[in-house]
């Protein structure tokens, strides 16, 4: 099943990194609407890499095919070697990408820990017989995988007290931390999140901009980026890929991008 | 801090558990061994055991099953095909036994032991769950009631009309309403046989190991890796499968493991009512599961053990015994009993209106209820 992928030597500024995610010619429509449209793309492992665009752009839609939620109906996905165009979202889980939600989906009635216990799920064993009787290995891996957990929300900088807390009696700083660790609990290769800085002061967005630039350091992750805030955008991508109307119109690294007529354009409007 | 709390928690219900059961255990010994009142106990035994079986279903995973009666009639005729001289020219007459009772072992027909039968119950309904639930479990939400629904009519039309279904040397497939019976008594290795003409007790007792065990596997899956994938699912079906979470399979396991212990229930009563009659698998009575479940509070274990036993005696106490003359006192010429789903069904409405939650709520379902962690689903399943 494994499938070669080309790995392209442009000059992306990340240097000769393997390609870790490729769509290829990949196109969504619902009915008669074209919500992504032959849209090629590539992750190099490691990198930062941002999607932006005007709402309605089919951004979300695309997120939403990579991590299994929608089929594209035309073209590939390729991770790491493997088409995954029509693999179900928990095994794509599995594979190593995570996700986040533009609106924030966190299990509102599960503590902050359970949450993050949760995005270990794939990554469990226990079955149903294990989970009856629970004998010492699986008392072992709950225990691990709580412990985990609280590793997990203490990283993402949420405060010891909250971690037994519902989510849904969390700030709303805290549920974004919380549905990252969630998503980081998984080990994935490939992060991908969606606004993330949606709602958050200048300081707070700041802080996620060092915060990402720290995943990567720290757990070789790479991250896929959907953001409004150029400014976050702007100085933490290493590339950008922007699409209008479903369809890629520019690519490039943040100053390529920034001097791109059709992207001034489609954010500001056709001048004269 | 939390692991300490979690711990001390559990050790909490064991210790509940333990004195609930014990307490209960000892009621009978107060009445006569043949009274009405142990019969009551026993049945509200049973249905404890289905009541807890569908909580694991509705109230763990939020699949809403209306056909559970399936279930129960699949574990009755498991009884009733091999503890029964129902297959009487098997192995020429001489009948099939696997430690089967002094008095059965003579009989022919199939007879296992009550034993064998919890395991093959478990292991039919298990398999019938998986059959019904793939196609089904595919589905959401209202799709879901909607489908087993379907099949849990179809089971009772099967065994309704399984009278005229026959097979091999003319085995009819389920006797339909004529009943499969006699069935075979319980016979425990190391016990007497259970006789219901002299003791209705070792029945009670028996039933009560049946709702201990139901009780532990209620609390262990509740607080294990399934019982968080299934609150993740029942909240937000694309964020649990965006955290790993295989949707079919976690679903298809709550599913299975419910039906196991309406087929365990359903063994059980087929043993003690000494018969299998399809007129008791009709749609009503799995209303009649769901009510306690609702009554007691969805996904709450005590409180579904407390509403299963509520209706339980409402409906083998206190209509047809304390109240049943009431109509005819006022004038009325009707007994109370033919209102029995009358009754249950405005019961389920005064909950419904007064105390949604149900009477002792489990914390994450009232909070849900108040309109916190319902996902606005997306389709996962575009075109």
């Amino acid at each position: 099943m494994s499938t070669p992928v080309e790995t392209p030597s442009t000059a992306t500024g990340a240097g000769k990194a393997r390609t870790l995610l490729a769509t290829e010619q990949v196109s969504k429509t619902f009915g008669g609407l074209v919500a992504v449209n032959d849209v090629s793309f590539e992750i190099p492992e490691r990198s930062i890499v941002s999607i932006i665009g005007p709402n309605g752009a089919g951004k979300t839609t695309f997120f939403n095919m990579l991590t299994g939620l929608y089929k594209p109906s035309i073209g590939r996905i390729v991770f790491d070697g493997k088409d995954i165009s029509r693999t179900r979202p928990d095994r794509i889980t599995t594979l190593g990408i995570a996700r986040t939600f533009q609106n924030i989906r966190l299990f509102a009635t599960m503590s902050a820990v359970e949450n993050v216990m949760v995005g270990q799920h794939a990554r469990m064993k226990a079955g149903l017989i294990g989970s009856i009787l629970r004998p010492p290995k699986v008392r072992g891996e709950e225990r691990s995988v709580r412990d985990k957990a609280h590793e997990m929300l203490s990283y993402v900088g949420l405060a010891t007290r909250v971690h037994d807390e519902l989510a849904v009696n969390l700030s709303y700083g805290d549920q974004r931390r919380v549905e990252i660790a969630r998503a980081l609990a998984s080990d994935p290769r490939l992060l991908l999140l969606d606004e993330p800085t949606a709602g958050m002061n200048p300081q707070e967005s700041d802080r996620l901009t060092a915060f990402m630039r720290q995943l990567r350091e720290e757990r070789q992750v790479t991250i896929l980026l959907i953001e409004h805030d150029m400014k976050v955008v702007m100085g933490v991508s290493e590339r950008i890929t922007v699409l209008d109307h479903g369809e890629k119109i520019a690519e490039g690294d943040p100053v390529e991008v920034r001097a791109n007529p059709l992207v001034v354009e489609a954010y500001l409007g056709k001048q004269g | 801090m939390s692991n300490l709390r979690g711990l001390l928690k559990g050790k909490n219900n064991l210790v509940v558990s333990l004195v609930a059961l014990g307490v209960a255990a000892i009621l009978p010994l107060f009445f006569d061994p043949l009274s009405n009142l142990t019969n009551n106990f026993i049945l509200a035994a049973a249905f404890v055991v289905m009541a807890l079986g569908l909580n694991i279903v509705v109230g763990f995973a939020g699949l809403l099953d209306l056909g559970y009666v399936a279930f129960y009639a699949f574990g009755a005729y498991t009884i009733g095909w091999f503890a029964s001289d129902h297959f009487s020219s098997v192995n020429g007459g001489e009948g099939f036994h696997i430690a089967a009772g002094e008095f059965a072992s003579n009989l022919p027909g199939i007879h296992l032991n009550f034993l064998v039968i919890v395991v093959v119950a478990v292991i039919i309904t298990g398999i019938a769950g998986m059959l019904i639930g793939l196609p089904t479990l595919r589905l959401r939400g209202d799709y879901i009631a909607i489908v087993t629904l379907a099949f849990g009519e179809i089971i009772y039309r099967f065994a309704v009309n399984g009278d005229e279904i026959t097979f091999g040397e003319g085995y009819k497939l389920t006797n339909g309403r004529q009943a499969i019976s006699p069935i075979d008594s319980i016979d425990l290795p190391g016990f007497a046989p259970f006789d219901s003409a002299f003791s209705l007790r070792p029945f009670y007792w028996f039933c009560l190991v049946l709702v201990g065990i139901v009780l532990l596997v209620n609390f262990r899956l509740r607080d294990s890796r399934l019982g968080r994938a299934w609150i993740a699912i029942r909240e937000d079906e694309v964020a649990a499968a965006s955290m790993g979470v295989p949707l079919v399979k976690t679903k298809l396991l709550a599913y299975a493991t419910g039906a196991a212990f309406g087929g365990i229930s359903g063994a059980f009563l087929g043993s003690y009512l000494t018969s299998v009659n399809a007129n008791n698998f009709q749609f009503g009575f799995s209303i009649f599961i769901l009510a306690m479940i609702i009554l007691g509070g969805l996904g709450s274990i005590w409180g579904v053990a407390i509403g299963a036993i509520l209706l339980s005696f409402i409906n083998t106490y206190f209509i047809p015994e304390v109240f049943n003359e009431v109509p005819r006192k006022i004038g009325l010429e009707f007994d109370l009993t033919i209102l029995n789903f009358g009754i249950f069904g405005f019961l389920i409405l005064l909950v419904m209106v007064l105390r949604p939650q149900g009477i002792l709520p489990e914390r994450r379902r009232a909070l849900e209820l108040e309109g916190v962690g319902a996902g606005d689903a997306i389709e996962v399943r575009a075109p």
